[in-house]
């Protein structure tokens, strides 16, 4: 797959359909991949495709879509949601993208890999089911789904929206996924103990707002959070209950918007399952307002900001237990 | 030297928390990371904590004086809450770790004297524990810190199923003697073992010999200028967890927060990576993230050892390498940089 993708790009660059390429770059082990912009065919000695390639870079996208020329992206199912998403914000000029869909059978987690015991990883191959994986202290195997990040286990969709063209296989919408069966335990926690579950969760936050920077649905151009004015833009916060503020501020900023790529939580240096937050919004628009997915669909206009005769009372929350 | 065998380490660390409070590294949701001891608990074995042992001197927030405002009586009386001279002892600190405080050192305690920082570096007792299990990010050596051997008022050597102690400074005898208490004195020959033992894996990591002497030799405006700076920022979000992890970083900012009853006046970690670091009534001084990005790696490689006879403002802990959402890092950059072979 990662020859054919280095083969199209440089085909695109030649015949001068595109001036830049959206990809992947390989790092100094296998595992530490970074998102990078290839300026030229040569630069294109570093691009990888493969496991470890999971992060999203459609939000790059409305820089880059600024800028001079086209530029050629690569983007995964959940990438593409993402860019449809930002499509539909007008964040991102259309004309100035040649968006190519890639297949992704589900990215591993380097973190989940280090959990099993495994260190001193320097190498990773990829072995029919499993990964052999070279380290300083020798040789291990993992089962590839042991390895998988938690957000591909449950993925939504392994189809596009919103492309140019297609490599490989285009896949289907899963219906399947068992994304809110985390939300739903929470759901079923006395209101005491959800508190209790946040509060250990969020108090382990340092503040390093790189949930929010990652975000493809954080586009501010200045966050409310960043504004010397706003009173609440302090770098750290001086009580707990400011960091709870941080990320439900976030949450409700993002709900119809966040398409669940499952960003924040991959990179959160801490491991707060920041996802289940938002799943949680997800699941409730499902559930009052009808299914809809943020980023299926770059024209229909969504629930948050839309009126029908249909859409619940704020009643609702009383009949649902908010007044326990 | 003292040894004592490891099923009796949780004797020792009562005998400890006893009298003042004790921080070891027991494993956790965000991996490894330093606890106040309770009985029961275990000592992680990771090899390094997620976020680094600078703050223990150098919290990430820090409370500096309260105002308590009186409307009526038209009053602001100042409350003094520093609360940064207790005793306290943090067991299992790496060579890193242990070289970046003199890191710290060197900008906190020259002069003017930060109170705050010194007050916690005089009332804190460092143990360090030699690193038995280095991983593919740890890059110390690059530095000239020996993994093997740190410093601090005592040094451990955890081998096989016990652990060694060296007493450094006054403050580590009286600790070793509460060792003596329940262990019994040891050789030196299993410690230099381990050692060799460490060191030749330290020989057989692979990004330990970054080279950085190309990058000193170039001039200041010349690696400052350098081409490399446009492509390496550009998938950089800015998000500081590089800075907030990384041991020396040491950049803070003063802020106030408002409640009913008055003001609270704190430091918080600041960080080079973020839009208004630095802003000032004209505004900021780099106002691009290719800028932002820029200055941290320059300050780490260039401007510091420019400062500090020669010494770099980075220990090679790896905790950038590893926390970074994008894998960005100062062995990337210092390889573009032109430190490759
Ligand atoms: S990424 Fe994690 S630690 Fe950083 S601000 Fe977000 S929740 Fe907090
Ligand atoms: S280098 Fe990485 S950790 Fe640092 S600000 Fe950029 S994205 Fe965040
Ligand atoms: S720059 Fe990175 S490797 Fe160097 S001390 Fe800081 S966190 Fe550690
Ligand atoms: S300027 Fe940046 S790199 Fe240097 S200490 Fe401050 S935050 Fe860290
Ligand atoms: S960088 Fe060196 S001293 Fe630090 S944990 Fe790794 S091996 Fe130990």
């Amino acid at each position: 797959m990662q020859e054919a993708m280095i083969a199209r790009a440089k085909e695109l660059l030649a015949d001068g359909s595109v001036s830049r390429v959206m990809g992947w770059k390989k790092g100094e082990f296998s595992y530490d991949i970074s998102p990078a912009v290839f300026e030229n065919a040569d630069q294109l000695v570093d691009f990888v495709y493969d496991d470890f390639c999971g992060a999203n870079v459609s939000k790059y996208l409305i820089n880059e879509s600024k800028k001079e020329g086209k530029i050629l992206a690569f983007l995964k199912p959940c990438d593409s949601y993402s860019f449809a998403q930002l499509l539909k914000e007008h964040r991102i000029d259309r004309e100035k993208v040649y968006v190519i869909g890639i297949p992704s059978y589900g990215k591993a987690d380097i973190n989940k890999i280090r959990a099993k015991g495994i260190d001193g990883v320097l190498g990773i191959k990829s072995e029919g089911t499993d990964f052999i994986v070279d380290t300083i202290y020798g040789e291990e195997k993992i089962a590839k789904f042991e390895a998988m990040s938690e957000r591909c286990l449950t993925c939504k969709s392994k189809k596009h929206v919103d492309v140019d063209e297609m490599m490989g296989e285009e896949g289907e919408w899963n219906a399947e996924s068992k994304r809110f069966d985390k939300v739903a335990e929470l759901e079923a926690m006395t209101p005491d103990e959800r508190f209790e579950f946040w509060r250990g969760e969020l108090s382990r936050c340092i503040r390093c707002n790189a949930c929010r920077n990652v975000c493809p649905a954080c586009t501010c151009v200045s966050c409310v959070f960043d504004n010397p004015n706003s009173d609440i833009n302090n770098k750290a916060a001086a009580s707990s209950f400011e960091e709870n503020m941080f990320h439900i501020i976030r949450a409700f900023h993002v709900a119809g918007r966040c398409t669940d790529c499952g960003e924040c939580s991959r990179v959160c240096p801490q491991n707060i399952p920041l996802h289940l937050l938002n799943r949680k919004f997800i699941k409730d628009i499902n559930e009052l307002y009808g299914q809809y997915q943020a980023g299926a669909n770059a024209d229909e206009k969504y629930p948050m900001v839309n009126f029908t005769f249909d859409d619940c009372e704020p009643g609702i929350v009383y009949k649902r237990g908010g007044n326990q | 030297m003292v040894k004592l065998n490891v099923s009796k380490l949780n004797d020792f660390f009562a005998a400890i928390a006893a009298e003042e409070k004790l921080y070891i590294p027991v494993d956790s949701a965000d991996g490894a990371a330093f606890r106040p001891y309770e009985a029961g608990m275990e000592m992680s074995k990771a090899c390094n904590s997620t976020r680094s042992a600078k703050d223990f001197f150098f919290p990430q927030v820090e409370n500096l004086v309260n105002f308590k405002v009186d409307h009526n009586k038209k009053s602001i009386e100042i409350i003094d809450n520093r609360t940064e001279a207790e005793d306290f002892v943090i067991f299992g600190v790496r060579a890193c770790d242990m070289a970046s405080f003199e890191i710290l050192d060197r900008v906190y305690l020259s002069d003017p004297v930060d109170s705050y920082y010194k007050n916690r570096r005089d009332h804190g007792v460092i143990v360090t524990a030699a690193c038995g299990r280095p991983q593919e990010t740890c890059f110390c050596t690059a530095f000239g810190i020996d993994a093997s051997n740190p410093a601090g008022d005592v040094t451990t050597w955890f081998v096989g199923d016990d652990v060694y102690f060296k007493a450094n400074t006054e403050k580590g005898e009286a600790l070793v003697a509460k060792v003596a208490a329940i262990g019994e004195s040891a050789e030196e020959k299993p410690v230099e073992d381990f050692k060799a033992g460490v060191k030749f894996m330290m020989g057989r990591l692979p990004i330990k010999d970054i080279k950085l002497d190309k990058i000193s030799a170039r001039g200041l405006m010349e690696n400052f200028n350098s081409p490399i700076w446009d492509d390496e920022f550009k998938t950089c979000l800015g998000c500081g967890t590089c800075t907030f992890v990384c041991p020396t970083c040491q950049c803070f900012d003063v802020r106030e927060f408002k409640t009913n009853e008055g003001v609270i006046r704190f430091r918080c970690w600041d960080s080079c990576m973020y839009s208004d670091f630095t802003q000032m009534s004209h505004g900021n001084n780099r106002v691009s993230q290719k800028e932002r990005f820029r200055q941290r790696f320059m300050h780490k490689l260039v401007y510091f050892p420019n400062n500090n006879e020669g010494i770099y403002g980075c220990v090679g802990c790896g905790r950038c390498l590893r926390s970074c959402p994008q894998s960005l890092n100062i062995v990337k950059v210092a390889k573009a940089l032109g430190g490759k072979d």
